[in-house]
């Protein structure tokens, strides 16, 4: 006899004993069968669907408000049940039951903003308790209702799981005239959701029905939640309003671009997710389709485009080396010429001992020695022993137009700006974009010099550093 | 109506999780961190998974200890994708908390065949079966008394909480209202983060066999929630939650007898009508709470415009 853990392993082992015959691939991806094709349209519609309207839902930071409204339907399909069943009928009518769901789900979710504008409780904890509170009710009416003698009630609980491989063609119409209804409305109102987006206080100042607005995005997303309810279940349907449209995000800046990005990927993760269920019985439709679109989420965060970790990594690196660069060439200019002022000569390039470049600022030796590593690989430094360095031509030249554009910036700063000395030291190779050449020119006018100006806030040698940490 | 001794074990066991759910609740409702709570709760459900395929069994230590780690692991990710990504750090939560859920919904499908862990048991837990399985027993004066084991578990776990309340007591609320400034005092911002996770994990596990992994998430948030309607002093929070919440529990189980019968069922859940009347006293200091309530800051407003009003209420 195989123990207890053992045959838990060789159950995980059966799975992968079965698996699907070509042919059977090919049924599938190419929707042969009636049922897979209701299924996997069904889902792929719903993923559609849910991916538009959680764009809206993201960009206004309210991503778990799915989840309080989901966990918010279940009193709902009880009480629906038990008003049609007293009226007479099954009970067990399906847009009945939505319903009710839809109603309980938005009593909720307004419950959520009432408690949160008119006492000090926050958003979150608003939301904890009313998930919880609802789903609690929810649970003390469906299990009354299951314990009603007549056996009607059996089957409610698939609203909490879903029951995605038995949908039937009402599911799929219902679906998609859902998912019409949230496509009309995000194309006719892209303009207002966008304003509800990104500047609800300008809205509200150019006279737009906010509230209206925001009632009809939560009542978009409580159709997507109720609809989704059955296809994959209260919990997992939040997972469909969240991660396609987190991962879009990270592939652009534009709102059109994202909410289609955002679709795609939740009817894709459908489609997949939907016929790897369809080939393997033995998982889940709704979890298989929640991992998928992780895996997106996933992929994405790392190499998106726009906002993926790759490439902020990768746009952090580029800076921090550029400022490096002229951080250091600027410090090399400013020693030369505090040198060369010493001895009555205009600047020029000569070489200065290492020392001096340390102690000029707050760096470590190694960084230093990095930098300059990179500056001579960039042509800027002739010479460097690790007692002294010197620039090359071209860096002497590059050096002095850093410096210059530095000064500028900063007089610019403090004579126009009025802001504090101490405030100015930011990165100033743009002073030539951003200054019109009108004020360049006044600048270095006012400044009564056609050459470098003086720096108008002296960064002074760290006097106090004990040498023994200089080498 | 007709009382057992299981129905005073059953109002135990639930005033039992209310008191250990309501000291970490308290600071997550402070934090503003409560859907953690809610996170980490639906997140246990591949640790109590893996925990099983492990191991073979249920109710065993390494399920417990395979759901605490996958709900600090939720805290972490979390952390990671919203700082990492830059991503709204509801949206991180709900990706992770139900990625995580799909995964322990396929592994526990996969081990259905020979067991009957199945996702309902931890939603909805099952209080009324508590009482069945008896931990110890002990004789006082003439009768026996049973103790279950989920008395245990849970008593042990408030108790736990407790102590770690106890015992950080001034690092939790420093870091609870200003996390810069208790950071600036030598605290570990992190540490304390991690720590209040770690009990929240703990708790959730815990109590998840009792009341369900959403009801637990009423008796974390809604008690402190409530208390934090009725006062400023975080000691008497403390307290006015577990009271709460331990009142929310017998309350909570009686009415589970009483109504059905009125309206014409059987019976119902004793967990759903406890997080039911957690709500209730919600809404209670919501409405009536002598400072914050609604009412009475209705009133005090009209009282601002005399000179000699106390101070503004704040909003």
């Amino acid at each position: 006899m195989i123990p207890p853990p053992l045959a838990a392993l060789t159950s995980l082992h059966d799975t992968g004993a079965d698996w699907p015959s070509l042919d059977v691939v090919w049924r599938v991806l190419t929707l042969q069968d009636y049922n897979t094709r209701l299924v996997v349209m069904s889902t792929m519609i719903l993923g559609l669907a849910s991916g538009l309207v959680g764009c809206f839902l993201l960009l206004r930071k309210r991503s778990l408000m799915g989840d309080a409204l989901s966990h918010a339907t279940l009193p709902g399909i009880g009480l629906a049940f038990i008003v049609m069943a007293s009226m007479g009928g099954t009970g067990k009518h399906l847009v009945g039951l939505l319903v009710g769901a839809t109603v309980t789900g938005v009593i909720g979710v307004i419950m959520v903003l009432v408690v949160r504008n008119t006492s000090r409780i926050k958003d979150d904890a608003a939301m904890g308790i009313v998930l919880s509170v609802f789903f609690g009710l929810g649970m003390v009416v469906l299990s009354m209702v299951l314990s009603m003698p007549s056996g009607h009630a059996a089957g409610l609980e698939s609203f909490i799981y879903g029951k995605t491989a038995s949908m039937i063609m009402q599911d799929f119409l219902l679906l998609s005239g859902v998912a019409a209804i949230a496509l009309l409305c995000s194309l006719l109102l892209l303009k207002e959701f966008t304003l509800l987006c990104f500047d609800e206080g300008f809205g509200r100042s150019q006279g737009w029905p906010i509230h209206g607005l925001d009632i009809i995005l939560l009542g978009l997303v409580a159709l997507v939640t109720v609809v989704g309810l059955q296809a994959v279940g209260l919990i997992l349907i939040i997972a469909f309003l969240i991660t396609p449209a987190a991962a879009a995000r990270f592939w652009t800046n534009d709102l059109r671009n994202m909410l289609i990005l955002s679709a795609l990927i939740g009817g894709v993760s459908g489609w997949c997710g939907a016929s790897i269920s369809a080939l393997l019985p033995r998982l889940p439709a709704g979890a298989v389709i929640v991992l998928v679109a992780a895996a997106f989420f996933v992929f994405s965060l790392f190499f998106g485009k726009t906002r993926g970790v790759v490439r902020t990594r990768l746009a952090m690196y580029r800076l921090k080396r550029k400022v490096g660069r002229q951080h250091l060439l600027r410090a090399v200019y400013e020693i030369q010429e505090a040198a060369c002022a010493e001895t009555g000569k205009p600047p020029a390039n000569i070489a200065i001992p290492f020392r001096d470049l340390l102690l000029h600022r707050s760096w470590s030796p190694a960084h230093v020695r990095q930098d300059l590593r990179r500056a001579k690989n960039e042509d800027h430094i002739d010479q460097f022993d690790g007692q002294s360095l010197r620039l090359s031509e071209s860096g002497f030249g590059e050096a002095a137009r850093i410096t210059r554009n530095h000064r500028l910036w900063e007089i610019f700063l403090i004579t126009h700006a009025d802001i504090a000395a101490s405030h100015v030291d930011r990165d100033a190779d743009s002073v030539e974009h951003v200054l019109s050449p009108d004020m360049v020119r006044e600048l270095e006018q006012r400044l009564d010099l056609d050459s470098i100006p003086e720096s108008p806030h002296y960064i002074s040698p760290q006097k106090d550093r004990p040498h023994d940490m200089v080498r | 109506m007709t009382w057992f001794v299981d129905d005073t074990w059953i109002v135990i066991i639930g005033a039992l999780t209310a008191i250990a759910c309501a000291l970490p609740g308290c600071f997550l409702v402070l934090r503003q961190m409560s859907m953690m709570g809610d996170a980490i709760s639906h997140a246990v459900l591949p640790g109590l998974a893996i925990a099983f395929l492990v191991t073979g069994e249920r109710a065993s230590f390494t399920m417990f200890i395979g759901a605490a780690v996958v709900g600090v692991l939720t805290a972490v990710f979390t952390q990671w994708i919203s700082s990492l990504g830059k991503v709204d750090r509801g949206a991180s939560m709900g990706i992770v908390f139900t990625t995580l859920f799909a995964l322990g919904l396929l592994l526990i499908v996969q081990a259905a065949d020979h067991v009957d862990l199945d996702p309902g048991c931890v939603l909805y837990g099952a209080i009324e079966m508590t009482t069945l399985d008896v931990a110890w027993e002990f004789q006082l004066g003439e009768t026996w008394i049973e103790v279950p084991r989920a008395a245990m578990v849970l008593g042990s776990v408030a108790l736990f909480n407790l102590i770690i309340v106890v015992a950080f007591f001034k690092e939790l609320k420093i870091s609870a209202f200003d996390p810069e400034l208790a950071t600036t005092q030598g605290i570990n911002a992190n540490f304390m983060h991690y720590l209040l996770m770690t009990q929240v994990a703990v708790t959730t596990v815990a109590a998840f066999e009792v009341v369900g992994s959403i009801i637990v998430i009423a008796m974390l948030v809604t008690p402190a929630a409530t208390a934090h309607l009725l006062t400023d002093r975080l000691g008497l929070m403390l307290l006015l939650s577990a009271i709460i919440g331990a009142l929310a529990a017998g309350l909570g189980h009686l009415l589970a007898i009483v109504i059905p019968p009125l309206i014409g069922f059987d019976g119902t859940t004793t967990s759903g009508m406890m997080a039911v009347t957690t709500g209730l006293l919600f809404v209670l200091a919501w409405l009536f709470a002598p400072r914050y309530g609604w009412i009475s800051r209705l009133v005090s407003r009209k009282d601002v415009k005399s000179p000699f009003s106390g101070p503004l209420p704040s909003d």
